[in-house]
């Protein structure tokens, strides 16, 4: 069996599973975005009256925080209501940041565990050698009610990274190169695990930037074996109550793809979609409106580091705005301890509250027509960041700060050429 | 569920995606009410919801509903009472919600070049058969699995969810 199965195996109670088997998993982690207050809607329609287990349910006020509406604003209220009245403890409000980040930043998230988010993106939590997996509200509110959910058990496709990253090129680069060569409906229904020596070269920031855009081919869950560099990660957050599990040798993958990096640069995906990948170079000199470094793809520490390294002394262009959104209330504070945040507001940028803000086009940062955006987030889908005309460009960290330097979309390398310490 | 849908088509191309379907600035939405009068606003046919009549059928490529696990995209639709979707494939998670809420989300190879907008389409959902009634082309539509079969004979997942915990309580009792 694959880790992925063994992890559902022992979720479902049984002594092994196989892909294309429907199985009744239990829940470790049931999160609830702001979007989605029909979550609780279908709970009460389902004839829910207390949750499974109120520790096992985390809310996270990330996609509206804070409020832009008072339509939000109502939602948020009746969202406390509802924790208040279930007794749940973890409440992320609108001070904190996006679930992805905060899952890693509390030590929600860690090897073996099922965590079911109404949002896409969790994937992510295949870097820590989870199963995570997006729903949405109607789904969850099953789990609110019985603490289980149906899957289906995933074929699995493993991507083997070889060779060695150049400087100033990034997982998001080796990610986006990739979704280019499979397109967006590769994975669609099956797991995407990343296995190879270039993890060795990859921190646990660039692995959730790599599993988070597993959504972005489709992936159900994605998957990284968890190893030394993983388990410095949980020892530093005081994690200890986790179980690691294996994959067989003699598993047969779906899918065994190898990606050479070594001759991979930085890459940007082109509106509108995800899988419209080319070199960087194809686009330079293009003019850009704004730049935007946040979201639960590229709004992490490391990122902030690499665009302050760039940005430092330097002033962004004229007709350029660089939006910095942290991932969450951790990332801020460490930034700020960092100064990256000074480095990057002397250079001219503009400092928001955690969260997903203008990822999705909610506030703080929409684009109007026509105006062109480089960006460290996820999604270039029309209408994605505000009007639907909006042209978003999709790249590292990096590649957003060399855009906002110049105004133009830039290559960042000679930037870098000191390797990719951060 | 019924067991027949008749309308006429609309289509869509491939990977389209949860923004198109529902734009994220109308998320905070909660009513129904409200939901429909967006459906499919961020798309190439952004008025859908003012002509779209009950039972009419939407027609699309690869990848339908990739992106957001926003419900409301698929509330949406069932916010315009569509008949069914067919698609060449879903994404993961629009697949789910819409059979979570009833709506018949149907698989079916090539239906893409099939259809044109405005022809008249039939789906037998007892026999998988599809019929474009204005060019008399037919498909078949690959087999769902059983629970998902399940949820939809249910009325979606609510009706579901809603008997068993009844079921369990009157055991209680």
């Amino acid at each position: 069996m694959h880790a992925i199965e063994k992890i559902l195996a022992e979720k479902a109670v049984k002594e092994s599973v196989h892909a294309g088997e429907i199985v009744n998993c239990d829940v470790d982690i049931a999160g609830i975005n702001d979007l989605y207050y029909q979550t609780v809607k279908s709970f009460y329609e389902m004839g829910g009256e207390k949750v499974f287990d109120p520790d096992k349910v985390i809310l996270f006020f990330d996609h509206y925080a804070p409020c832009a509406t008072e339509k939000q604003a109502d939602n948020h209220k009746k969202f406390r209501q509802f924790t208040n009245e279930q007794g749940i403890p973890h409440l992320m409000d609108i001070n904190e940041g996006v679930c992805h980040q905060l899952m890693a930043d509390y030590g929600f998230s860690r090897p073996g565990q099922i965590i079911v988010i109404t949002d896409s993106h969790t994937t992510t939590h295949g870097a820590f050698g989870a199963f995570g997996t997006g729903v949405g509200a109607t789904d969850l509110a099953t789990i609110l009610v019985t603490g289980k959910l149906w899957f289906k058990v995933p074929e699995v496709i493993r991507i083997n990274l070889t060779g060695k990253l150049q400087p100033g090129v990034y997982a998001k680069d080796i990610i986006l190169y990739i979704i280019g060569k499979l397109k967006a409906d590769y994975g669609v229904y099956k797991a995407v695990e990343f296995a190879g020596p270039v993890l060795k070269q990859l921190s646990v920031s660039e692995r959730m930037a790599m599993c988070n855009m597993s959504t972005e081919m489709g992936a159900k869950t994605s998957y990284i074996q968890p190893d030394e560099i993983t388990m410095a990660y949980l020892a530093e957050h005081n994690i200890t109550d986790y179980k690691i599990y294996e994959t067989d040798p003699d598993y047969v993958y779906d899918a065994d793809l190898t990606f050479d990096v070594t001759e991979i640069g930085p890459q940007l995906a082109a509106p509108f979609s995800v899988d419209n990948v080319d070199d960087l170079t194809a686009f330079a000199g293009l003019h850009v409106d704004q730049c935007y470094l946040g979201s639960c793809t590229g709004g992490r520490t490391e990122d902030f580091a690499v665009a302050a390294r760039i940005l430092k002394g330097k002033h962004i262009a004229y007709g350029t705005r660089l939006i910095l959104v942290p991932g969450s209330r951790f990332v801020l504070k460490e930034c700020l301890e960092k100064g990256f945040i000074q480095t990057l507001m002397e250079a001219g940028a503009t400092l928001t509250a955690p969260g997903c803000a203008a990822c999705l086009g909610i506030h703080q940062g929409l684009l109007a027509e026509d105006e062109v955006c480089v960006s460290s987030t996820n999604r270039n889908f029309p209408g994605r960041m505000g009007h639907v005309k909006g042209r978003i460009y999709l790249g590292s960290p990096a590649s957003v700060a060399a855009a906002a330097l110049n105004g133009k979309i830039t290559d960042p390398r000679p930037y870098l050429e000191g390797g990719n310490e951060k | 569920m019924k067991t027949v849908a008749e309308g006429t088509a609309y289509l869509f191309g491939n990977n389209i995606d949860t923004d198109q379907i529902y734009p994220g600035k109308y998320v905070e939405l909660t009513e129904m009410e409200d939901i429909r009068k967006h459906a499919m606003s961020g798309s190439e046919e952004p008025d859908l919801a003012t002509f779209f009549l009950p039972g009419d059928i939407i027609v699309a490529g690869t990848n339908f509903g990739c992106g957001s696990s926003r419900e409301h995209a698929a509330m949406t639709l069932k916010g315009i009472e569509v008949g069914a979707i067919l698609a060449e494939s879903f994404g993961r998670i629009f697949y789910r919600n819409a059979i979570n809420l009833g709506i018949p989300a149907i698989t079916c190879k090539g239906i893409h070049d099939l259809v044109k907008r405005g022809d008249k389409v039939r789906i037998d959902f007892t026999t998988g058969e599809i019929t474009n009634e204005t060019t008399g082309a037919t498909a078949k539509a690959e087999p769902m699995n059983d629970y998902m079969m399940g949820i939809l004979q249910n009325g979606g997942i609510k009706p579901m969810i809603r008997k068993m915990q009844e079921e369990k309580k009157n055991q209680g009792k």
